[in-house]
């Protein structure tokens, strides 16, 4: 890359927008990942066994049918490859580029004993679906006859938006409130760029409400524009898919200073950007937290021309909420990893932050202790990524809470009988994309079952 | 290190590797390149009478495609040589006397009458050429002239003229013979009783390659209308190999040199063919697919093959596998395998359960405390070797022959040493054992 002088770049100190040459943002946030070809697609789908009870079928948490779908492509019947991720995960389409199949289907693939290389199962997923969505044909879902019965789905993430679409299938009417200007929840908001590009998580949402029956209302928020009361008075059953809506603190003095925030703030607005060139970003920046989200964060800092990114992780490399594969993709991307490291006061000067105190960690029979030694990174930009929680205070008293989260049996039931819930704000989960969907049409089927009975 | 050389009906050559008649022989240019690459030697494109044939200016190839786009079968409408007697001749008059230590047969068809084989044969024997093929075998085109496979289906044909071509030539004659009929025994009696020196086998198999679904038209087509061509390659070997054993155990036939084809794409292909009884091989398909230099791997295959088995010539195992071919009715009905798959090795695919639940004897369990695991179960197990013969990881799933005395919980009987088949089974209404009871 040309060095410039006098020009805004990567060296320019504090926060600022625009460090990069126009075209270099295009090249930065380009999709992480090519998409296969057909002919990448077709020799790598006769990779597939067409196993018998497939592990990688059984390790998707929606089960799509993998090798059903493999066949498919391998055959050139595109649209029944989609059918059949579809009809399991009506959010293929996004799974397929943000699930961690090296952790799931791909991990249980049986070519990973001879060959440690598993058929690319997640990028051919994509292959289906992004073929099949540019050119859909005929609807893939109709609805079942009318059941005359309404439901109110809070929240419009991947878990709501797979309970929407389910119950409309089934021929209930549904009402979507979503409190934020755009549907689509994490999909919109907390995805790094790279991860969806082209909006494709607006074209996907386009397509699953095509189905028809779905009722959309933004900039509701419960507890302030809808409350749980009216909603179980006015409809036949109630779907919360809320999402975390707070913010881990980090434990320790959170000062109002220029360039401290949180991690999913950051990743949203660099989401939501029209351009690139206009998100500011600081010269060093230093992430707090260990999971996808501090990841993406981290990333992102670097593409838009942040000198040097360190994220920092209180625990071992192993213990990180980011796969190998999520750490290894930062560290491509420039992100320096530091591990064994709390922090201890963001260091403040002129009302910005200049800095980070960590203290060094390790365990000791088990336990996390600090070893007395500290140091400081400095920064001009501090992200804070050590998760979100869930905000019980819209859902009041009407259902039971399990550690801060919603309880449900596996069904998604709550403690209400007119009332599921699934996504983050259930209780138990391990808070991915794949899960929430599952959660999602999970509890449609149920509510489906209890309205019917 | 093992001597490849050939010596084949007194025709020699460096290795049994010949390229069959075919469009990689039709002309100087192609041969002398073949030559340089190390191929034994060549049979010449079919020559025929003038005025030369003309060929289609369009898909003369279709392909049958496995994974990853290999080439199993290969389909092709060419005719025989397109170009002029003159040229033709005068190219195998020079390329003998620039290649004397290679193998160089010209493949023949004209009319099928006396005086079209006594007029071509002087020519070329002044070429030179170390013999003739007659080319009885191909399925299209020609054979809608009464030549080609039209010949190759009569075996008076065959007799008659090759009993022609021994009366008017000194020549080696090798009579090709065609797959498109019902016993290949017979016209390889035929060609005998002519007095051939020698069969090659086999020719292509008639054959349609597909259907355009969106113009649904057949393929390969000729502008919008195809006719069946003759196939060949991988998937056309086992058909060969069956054919060259029935003529290698045919009593009437027995010792008949044999010239195998029929999808040779490797050393081990060309290793099998010997084995059953060829003096030497011919290809065709695999240098199409990945042109002459492949010869080379074939040496290399063949040599190091020999080596490690101690056979210091071709002749040493050439037929070795002959006398494993038998009828039906002669196996060992006592004999009892089961199959065993490999815990170590297997990857849990589960394609040998589902093969053998669904379509054979249930012999194979799904789990085991609830996990997945692939065993089989002695007591179904019928030693099909479907299991074995689907699974994808080599030698994970293998035979196991019980030995006499052994209990085969399948029939809860003991393996009998002794050697029964249908020919004395109790079953068998023409058998002894049978007919004795029903007396």
């Amino acid at each position: 890359m040309e060095r410039t002088t006098n020009a805004i770049s990567s060296d320019t100190p504090g926060i600022s927008a625009g460090r990069l040459k126009a075209s270099e943002y295009a090249l930065r946030f380009c999709d992480s990942h090519a998409p296969l070809t057909l002919t990448q697609a077709l020799i790598e789908s006769e990779r597939c066994y067409y196993c018998f009870d497939a592990p990688c079928t059984k390790a998707c948490p929606t089960s799509i049918d993998v090798p059903q779908f493999i066949q498919r492509i391998a055959q050139s019947n595109i649209r029944g490859a989609a059918q059949t991720i579809l009809e399991s995960n009506i959010l293929g389409g996004m799974c397929a580029r943000v699930c961690p199949t090296e952790n799931l289907c791909e991990k249980d693939c049986v070519r990973q004993t001879n060959e440690s290389k598993p058929v690319e199962i997640g990028m051919l997923q994509r292959f289906a679906t992004d073929a099949y969505f540019s050119d859909p044909g005929a609807p893939l879902f109709t609805r079942a006859a009318s059941t005359g019965r309404r439901v109110a789905v809070v929240g419009s993430g991947p878990a709501g938006l797979a309970a929407a679409h389910r119950l409309a299938m089934l021929g209930h009417d549904v009402v979507v409130f979503e409190a934020r200007s755009k549907l689509g929840g994490l999909n919109e908001y907390g995805l790094a760029s790279y991860k969806t590009t082209h909006n494709f998580a607006q074209e996907e949402i386009d397509w699953l409400l095509s189905i028809g029956g779905i009722e959309v209302r933004t900039g509701q928020l419960l507890g302030r524009d809808i409350t749980v009361d009216a909603l179980i008075n006015n409809y036949d059953a109630l779907f919360l898919g809320l999402g975390l809506a707070g913010v881990n603190t980090l434990g320790i003095s959170e000062p109002q200073a220029k360039g401290f925030r949180a991690a999913v703030d950051f990743i949203a607005d660099v989401r939501q950007a029209k351009d690139m060139a206009e998100v500011p970003v600081g010269r060093s920046v230093v992430v707090i937290g260990g999971g996808m989200t501090a990841v993406d964060a981290a990333v992102q800092s670097r593409k838009l021309g942040a000198r040097e990114v360190t994220m920092m992780y209180r625990r071992g490399p192993e213990a990180m909420s980011a796969s190998i594969h999520e750490q290894e993709w930062a560290q491509k991307n420039g992100v320096t990893i530091r591990y064994w490291s709390a922090p201890k006061e963001i260091l403040v000067a002129d009302g910005a932050v200049t800095g980070v105190r960590f203290a060094v960690t390790r365990t000791e029979a088990g336990k996390l202790i600090e070893t007395g030694e500290t140091f400081s990174v400095q920064a001009d930009m501090v992200l804070s990524a050590i998760g979100q929680s869930f905000v019980d205070k819209p859902v009041g008293a009407a259902i039971a809470l399990e550690k801060g989260r919603i309880r449900t049996d596996d069904d998604g039931r709550t403690s209400h009988a007119k009332i599921w819930a699934g996504g983050d704000c259930r209780f138990g989960g391990r808070d991915l994309t794949v899960d929430a969907v599952e959660q999602g049409k999970r509890a449609a089927m149920s509510i489906d079952a209890a309205l019917r009975a | 290190m093992a001597d490849l050389s050939s010596n084949f009906l007194g025709i020699k050559s460096p290795n049994p590797f010949w390229l069959a008649s075919a469009p990689p022989t039709d002309k100087e240019y192609n041969v002398v390149r073949a030559f340089e690459a190390g191929w034994g030697g060549v049979v010449w494109k079919t020559l025929g009478e003038d005025p030369n044939v003309v060929n289609v200016s369009g898909p003369r190839y279709g392909t049958l495609m496995g994974p990853d786009r290999r080439v199993n079968g290969l389909n092709n409408i060419e005719l025989i040589t397109d170009r002029t007697l003159a040229i033709n001749l005068e190219e195998i008059a020079r390329v003998k006397r620039n290649w004397p230590d290679r193998a160089l047969v010209v493949s023949l068809m004209v009319p099928c009458n006396e005086e079209s084989w006594k007029r071509i044969l002087p020519m070329v024997e002044d070429t030179g050429a170390d013999g003739i093929e007659l080319n009885f075998g191909c399925p299209h085109g020609m054979s809608e002239r009464g030549m080609g496979a039209a010949v190759g289906q009569v075996p008076e044909y065959i007799e008659m003229v090759t009993r022609w071509c021994k009366q008017y030539s000194k020549m080696p004659v090798i009579v090709k013979l065609t797959p498109n009929i019902t016993d290949i025994r017979f016209p390889a009696r035929a060609a005998k009783k002519g007095g051939a020196d020698a069969v090659s086998l086999i020719n292509t198999i008639s054959s349609i390659m597909g259907v355009d679904l969106d113009s649904m038209t057949m393929s390969p087509n000729t502008g919008g209308k195809g006719s069946h061509g003759g196939y060949c390659g991988p998937a056309v070997k086992p058909i060969a190999l069956n054919m060259v054993a029935e003529i290698a155990r045919d009593a009437e036939t027995a010792g008949l040199p044999i010239s195998g084809i029929g999808g040779i794409s490797n050393w081990r292909d060309a290793a099998e063919y010997i084995a059953l009884g060829c003096g030497n091989v011919q290809v065709c398909t695999a240098a199409m697919v990945y042109g002459f230099r492949i010869v080379e791997d074939m040496i290399s295959g063949l040599s190091n093959f020999m080596d490690q088995k101690g056979y210091s010539s071709i002749a040493d195992f050439q037929g070795s596998a002959v006398k494993t071919v038998t009828d039906w009715r002669y196996l060992n009905l006592n004999h009892v395998d089961k199959a065993v798959i490999n815990q170590e090795s297997c990857i849990k695919c589960g394609r040998c359960h589902i093969a053998c639940e669904d379509t054979s004897h249930q012999a194979i369990t799904a789990t085991k405390n609830g996990a997945a695991y692939y065993e089989v179960k002695d007591a179904e197990c019928v030693g099909c070797n479907l299991c074995v013969s689907i699974c994808p990881v080599p030698n994970c799933i293998t035979m196991k022959t019980l030995k006499p005395g052994e209990i085969d919980l399948r029939t809860g009987k003991p393996v009998s040493s002794e050697y029964a088949n249908w020919t004395t089974h109790a079953n068998n209404p023409m058998s002894p054992t049978f007919q004795q009871k029903n007396a």
